[in-house]
């Protein structure tokens, strides 16, 4: 294959995107359903621009701090956590609880009890670790595995309508989303990421390590927390509004470190962001036009995240 | 000048720096010697604000150095650390550029890039500039971040053994360089340093380190010398002068092997080496 520039790579990699939304936009239209498919297609396009778009960048940042391309927030017991909220409500609160059945509500309740969870991970256990990647790495699995085991455990206990109701929420799709709730999480999304720009090439400066970073006049502890809160809300945002999504992060931000093979955030950000949204798009398209909608998206990018995942600790373990 | 007050520095219970003062006198290259473990990374670290210390304070022109801001305190001080290791698809001359960043916040001008052509060329790295950092041998890396460190163009130049890993010609090289930099521009530099003859011929200053503690500092004459440096290092160390350097010949007399005639000739052969000069 031919060696291209950074840049040709963006490029193609964002025509790749427009054109895989385009092709989903127009697949197999109906023209009596028109005015109904359009609408509809086009919300989950913009659910799937913004939660890619989130998951991609706050996963490159994580990774730039733990300086590791294994851990992801997902992989640290986020997603667990969450199968955790949603199975307490109706655990206590019942199938006809307000909360549950409240798009809004649920969202924000997740949201909030989210942004909390990760931030006590990310404080205390970094603090507590010494930034220790393989105690994080284990810290984040039992902590996961608690709360995975909690939840199965009252998913036991409730009646198996409650339990119809509740799988809804597990896994990850981008079938009903609220509309409200895509402008709200687009802004939070918006505003993080117009956060993240402002001091743009610290990040850069931040991946040579601490001492390096402090050395060139980055001040390295304060903008880890601050990093740390950005990162917590946009995978909180994203999976409060679609649902865990586990292995999207780890998937598309190794992508983007083979295609790329640089350390520079332009193109690691820009690049895995549109990496993540065709993945998305093309994920949704086989669910929608080849199982017609009889699998969960999420599923077939754990099935696909799995797997790589899996060839990326054999790989590293051959090296 | 940097002024080191009574800085220190303990894990548990374990006071790895006792109240350490120092002054460093500008344009000169003052060493740091002492054995392993002595703390002499831990007093460069605390002083270059990498680590926090658990007391005293660092002045730098007699201004605190955590009153300034942190980009300008990075257009005053850089530090070079012992050991460093990237996990980075990163160039040579990616990372160099990185030295630049106090000024040009990631944007390059073309001044920045003469600085770094420049220093890529001091560090003969012209041929490895496009390589890879971990393509590089241990010697050819060290260079790279010894140029990083020059890039960054600041008064003062910590350096912990930044010999690291390099052979006898780079070795000399690089405390030439060092040299013309504070000849050429009125650098400061402290370097660690474990090689004592290294410490003994190029440096102006020497501050020995010993459990912690100042065992002695003063100018090299002052340190150089058989008494004080067997104290320090517990083991017995000739003093020759060679060529109007001090030149520490040591070995461990508990070695068996070494009987006192090997030791004898070899005193004879650098004496006949010196006379024939
Ligand atoms: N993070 C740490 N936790 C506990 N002890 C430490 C830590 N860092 C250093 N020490 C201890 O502090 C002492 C001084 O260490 P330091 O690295 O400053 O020594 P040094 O003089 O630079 O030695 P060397 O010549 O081997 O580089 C050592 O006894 C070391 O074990
Ligand atoms: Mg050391």
């Amino acid at each position: 294959m031919l060696k291209m520039t950074n840049k040709k790579l963006i490029l193609i990699l964002a025509l790749g995107a427009v054109a895989s939304i385009v092709l989903y936009m127009l697949y197999d239209l109906n023209p009596a359903i028109f005015f109904y498919q359009i609408p509809s297609r086009a919300k989950r396009v913009a659910a799937i621009v913004i939660v890619g778009v989130a998951i991609a960048v706050s996963t490159v940042i994580f990774q730039t701090i733990v300086k590791n391309r294994i851990l992801t927030p997902s992989i640290m017991g986020l997603d667990s956590v969450y199968v955790f909220i949603q199975t307490s409500m109706i655990f206590f609160g019942g199938a006809s609880s307000a909360i549950l059945l409240n798009s809004k509500a649920n969202y924000f309740v997740s949201m909030v009890l989210l942004v909390i969870f990760t931030l006590f991970v990310f404080k205390f256990l970094f603090k507590f670790t010494k930034n220790n990647v393989f105690l994080l790495l284990l810290i984040g699995i039992i902590l996961g595995t608690l709360f995975g085991n909690l939840a199965t455990f009252m998913q036991m206990m409730i009646s198996p309508e409650d339990f119809l109701i509740l799988q809804n929420n597990l896994f990850g799709s981008f079938s009903a989303v609220d509309e409200s709730l895509l402008w709200i999480t687009g802004i939070i999304v918006l505003v993080s990421i117009l956060f993240v720009l402002k001091d743009f090439n610290s990040l850069d400066v931040m991946s040579l390590g601490r001492d390096h970073a402090m050395n060139l006049g980055v001040n390295y502890d304060r903008k880890v927390s601050q990093l740390l809160v950005i990162i917590a809300v946009l995978v909180s945002a994203a999976t409060a509004l679609v649902g865990p999504m586990m292995f999207l992060g780890l998937l598309v931000v190794n992508i983007a470190h083979e295609v790329f093979s640089t350390y520079r955030h332009v193109y690691l950000i820009i690049g895995s962001a549109m990496i993540s949204i065709i993945t998305l798009v093309f994920g949704q398209m086989i669910i929608q036009f080849m199982f017609d909608g009889g699998v969960e998206l999420s599923i077939i990018i754990n099935l696909v995240g799995g797997l790589y995942f899996i060839y990326l600790m054999l790989r590293r373990s051959k090296i | 000048m940097i002024k080191v007050r009574d800085i220190a520095k303990s894990y548990g219970e374990k006071k790895v720096v006792d109240d350490v003062s120092l002054s460093i006198e500008k344009g000169k290259i003052t060493s740091m010697i002492g054995p392993n473990g002595a703390g002499k990374s831990t007093v460069i670290s605390m002083i270059t604000r990498l680590l926090d210390k658990d007391s005293g304070e660092v002045l730098i022109e007699g201004d605190n150095i955590f009153t300034q801001p942190n980009n300008e305190l990075a257009k005053k001080i850089s530090i070079l650390k012992q050991s460093n290791h990237l996990e980075l698809k990163i160039t040579v001359r990616e990372l160099v550029s990185f030295g630049r960043y106090p000024y040009s916040k990631g944007r390059l001008k073309d001044e920045d890039h003469r600085v770094i052509d420049e220093a890529i060329e001091y560090m003969e790295l012209e041929e490895l500039e496009d390589r890879y950092i971990d393509e590089l041998s241990g010697g050819q890396r060290q260079r790279a971040y010894i140029a990083m460190t020059i890039v960054q163009d600041t008064e003062y130049i910590f350096l912990d053994e930044p010999l690291n890993n390099l052979d006898m010609k780079h070795s000399v090289q690089i405390m030439q360089i060092l040299r013309r930099l504070v000849r050429e521009k009125n650098k400061t530099i402290i370097i660690v340093i474990h090689d004592i003859n290294f410490a003994s011929c190029y440096s102006d200053n020497i501050v020995a380190l010993k459990n912690g503690k100042i065992a002695i500092s003063g100018t090299k004459h002052e340190v150089i010398k058989k008494s004080i440096l067997e104290e320090i290092y517990e083991m017995e160390i000739n003093i020759q002068c060679i060529f109007g350097h001090n030149i520490c010949i040591y070995f461990d007399d508990q070695i068996g092997d070494v009987t006192e005639n090997d030791a004898k000739e070899y005193a004879q052969t650098v004496q006949h080496e010196q006379l024939r000069a």
